[in-house]
């Protein structure tokens, strides 16, 4: 229908800043990505000598060689695999029973049970109160702090529960006449019509877990269980002698810019991996939009 | 059933047993989903309601071997230290001033750009670019920090680099205070501009298509129809996702502003979440840093109900 009416002057002029500005945005977004693997993959010599590199004229592999030759980085990426994995599968198992219990209409105290999750988002204990939780619940450098402590995150949840809200009750009541029960209405009916749901649901579980930070360094004290973005901090940023904590000031050199360039790689590269699928999904947006406030 | 002959008190009394027994008959049907939300139920309780409990420790001068019950009270000590110091105020401005950028320095940005996406009529241009703007949104706050380090270092880095062509003098962003609060701001509109614009055009879509036939009639250019037509039909989205950021007062980022943190840049830098973290687990003073994080966390209720209030003295639906 666009095509059939008359495009003004002025609407042309304005399609044509607004492409370009979009573009630009596009560019300066993504530009600095292409800048770390572009240099990650340079010669240390070429980095010097070009200011500006985006694409590396020669290719050289010597600083992935170099960050893989110990074990300190084959360690922490088995960490970041399996608090991904496993707490992923994890906080989905209970976000997926606790939305599902509390998309139930019929539930009596519903109502309460969802406020006093919703409160949850607006106040909680802080972080010292929460680590002594932590620390008494005998979760403390252990794997399992990463991962219990943020079970289920309340707007995960929230979204899982809307989206079984939508499924028409018709079909689980005629599957209670023959005889299902609750568990079994939830795993055979309800979750395999819910795939994109929990597909989505799944990755945004697994992208905070491949990047959890803070929680390592809150509860983890041994240096063989931190996580890849804990060794990635220590290597960039520590090692530029520009650290807050004076204890973990050190003698050692700085690493040369292509080592610190690779990690950042090695850090990012699994959400790249992951993220066609991630857009696959929330590009329904219907999902995400039906979620108010 | 001998209906007249009842007392309406006793008809009363008996709707209600009645009622009572229903409850209890739809409880009893439902014992399963009651065994379903139970884990969850149990984890909101001990992660999220235990640590409000053990807020109480800021009243305490709290020892880990003594616990709750052993620790001796001691008032408000901690509150009257808190507001007394001198560091209260810097932390104060500071986290004051990054939420200001927040709200009125990136709030707009993801609007805008909804905007301009919803202008574009290309489906593959439109969706090539939100691809390439949600993509910083899922790196973590320790990459995009480190990919900041590695272009703003002087030792090398692209930024300063561009400066020194341009015959300026290199600039050392990393450890000038007078540059902590352009960084912030600029990062978090690198990972956060594109994600937040998915709310807004989501809202757009339910925008009534014959709108803007009807205002192309009567002549409304391009920047009248978003203004007049697009802006209005996005407006509750806009001010209930406003509260919620205003209710995020004090949340900044632990993550992001303890990354960018040093000794030179403290003074602009240090928040509230960095300071109880410094202070807590660092230094140990567990009940201290507690009373710091109540402090907080009240401040944010306090907001939250606030803004809710007054989008609903507006007429505007609140969140709750």
């Amino acid at each position: 229908m666009a095509k059939l009416q008359k495009v003004s002057a002025g609407s042309r002029v304005f399609d044509f800043f607004n492409y370009f500005l979009l573009t630009l945005i596009a560019l300066v977004t993504i530009l600095p990505f292409i800048h770390v693997v572009g240099s990650s993959f340079a010669t240390s010599a070429e980095i010097a000598r070009t200011k500006f590199l985006l694409f590396p004229t020669e290719f050289s592999l010597n600083a992935y060689e170099y960050i893989f030759s110990t074990d300190t980085i084959f360690r922490a990426l088995g960490v970041s695999i399996i608090v991904t994995v496993g707490g992923t599968l994890w906080s989905m198992l209970f976000s997926t029973l606790t939305a599902y219990g509390l998309s139930r209409k019929d539930l009596v105290g519903r109502r309460a049970i969802n406020f006093m999750i919703v409160f949850t988002l607006l106040f909680n204990g802080g972080m010292i109160p929460t680590f002594l939780v932590v620390q008494q619940t005998g979760l403390l450098n252990s794997l399992w702090a990463l991962v219990v402590p943020v079970t289920i995150n309340a707007f995960n949840m929230i979204i899982l529960r809307s989206f079984f809200m939508n499924i028409p009750e018709s079909l689980e009541e005629s599957a209670k006449i023959d005889g299902a029960n609750d568990f079994s209405i939830l795993f055979r009916i309800v979750l395999p019509i819910s795939l994109p749901a929990i597909a989505t649901i799944s990755l945004f579980y697994a992208v905070t877990y491949w990047n959890t930070y803070m929680h390592a360094i809150l509860y983890l004290s041994d240096a063989d269980k931190w996580p890849v973005q804990v060794l990635l901090r220590q290597i960039v940023v520590l090692a530029s002698g520009m650290n807050y904590d004076s204890e973990s000031f050190t003698d050692v050199p700085p690493p040369e810019t292509t080592i610190k360039m690779a990690t950042i790689v090695v850090a990012t590269v699994p959400v790249l991996l992951v993220y066609p699928f991630l857009q696959k999904y929330f590009a329904k947006g219907a999902l995400l939009g039906s979620v108010k406030g | 059933m001998e209906t007249s002959t009842m007392s309406a008190r006793e008809e009363a009394k008996q709707l209600k047993k009645m009622k009572r027994s229903e409850t209890w008959r739809r409880i009893k049907k439902n014992k399963m989903i009651y065994l379903m939300i139970l884990p969850g139920l149990l984890y909101f309780l001990i992660y999220k309601y235990l640590p409000m409990y053990g807020l109480v420790i800021s009243f305490q001068d709290y020892k880990p071997y003594k616990g709750i019950a052993g620790s001796e009270w001691v008032g408000l000590e901690h509150f009257e230290r808190l507001f007394t110091s001198s560091e209260f105020w810097m932390i104060f401005k500071n986290t004051l001033m990054l939420f200001g950028l927040q709200v009125f320095i990136f709030f707009p940005i993801p609007i805008i750009l909804s905007l301009m996406l919803n202008e574009v009529r290309h489906s593959f241009f439109k969706r090539s670019v939100q691809t390439l703007v949600y993509i910083p949104h899922f790196m973590s706050w320790v990459v995009i920090v480190s990919i900041s380090y590695v272009m703003l270092t002087l030792d090398g880095g692209i930024v300063n680099a561009v400066l020194e062509t341009l015959g300026l003098q290199p600039i050392n962003f990393l450890l000038n205070d007078e540059w902590f609060r352009p960084m912030y701001i600029i990062q978090v509109i690198w990972r956060e501009a594109g994600w937040g614009t998915i709310i807004f055009l989501a809202a757009i879509t339910a925008v009534d298509p014959s709108l803007y036939e009807a205002a192309r009639m009567d002549g409304a250019n391009r920047f009248r129809q978003m203004w007049h037509i697009t802006l209005p039909a996005i407006r509750s989205v806009i001010i209930v996702l406003l509260i919620l950021k205003i209710g995020d007062v004090l949340e900044l980022g632990f993550e992001h502003v303890y990354l960018l943190l040093n000794s030179s840049n403290r003074n602009v830098a240090e928040i509230f979440d960095t300071y109880v973290y410094v202070a807590g687990l660092q230094q140990g003073q567990f009940s201290y840093s507690t009373a710091v994080g109540f402090f907080k966390g009240i401040v944010g209720l306090i907001m939250v109900i606030f803004a809710n209030w007054l989008a609903k003295r507006f007429n505007e639906e609140g969140i709750y």
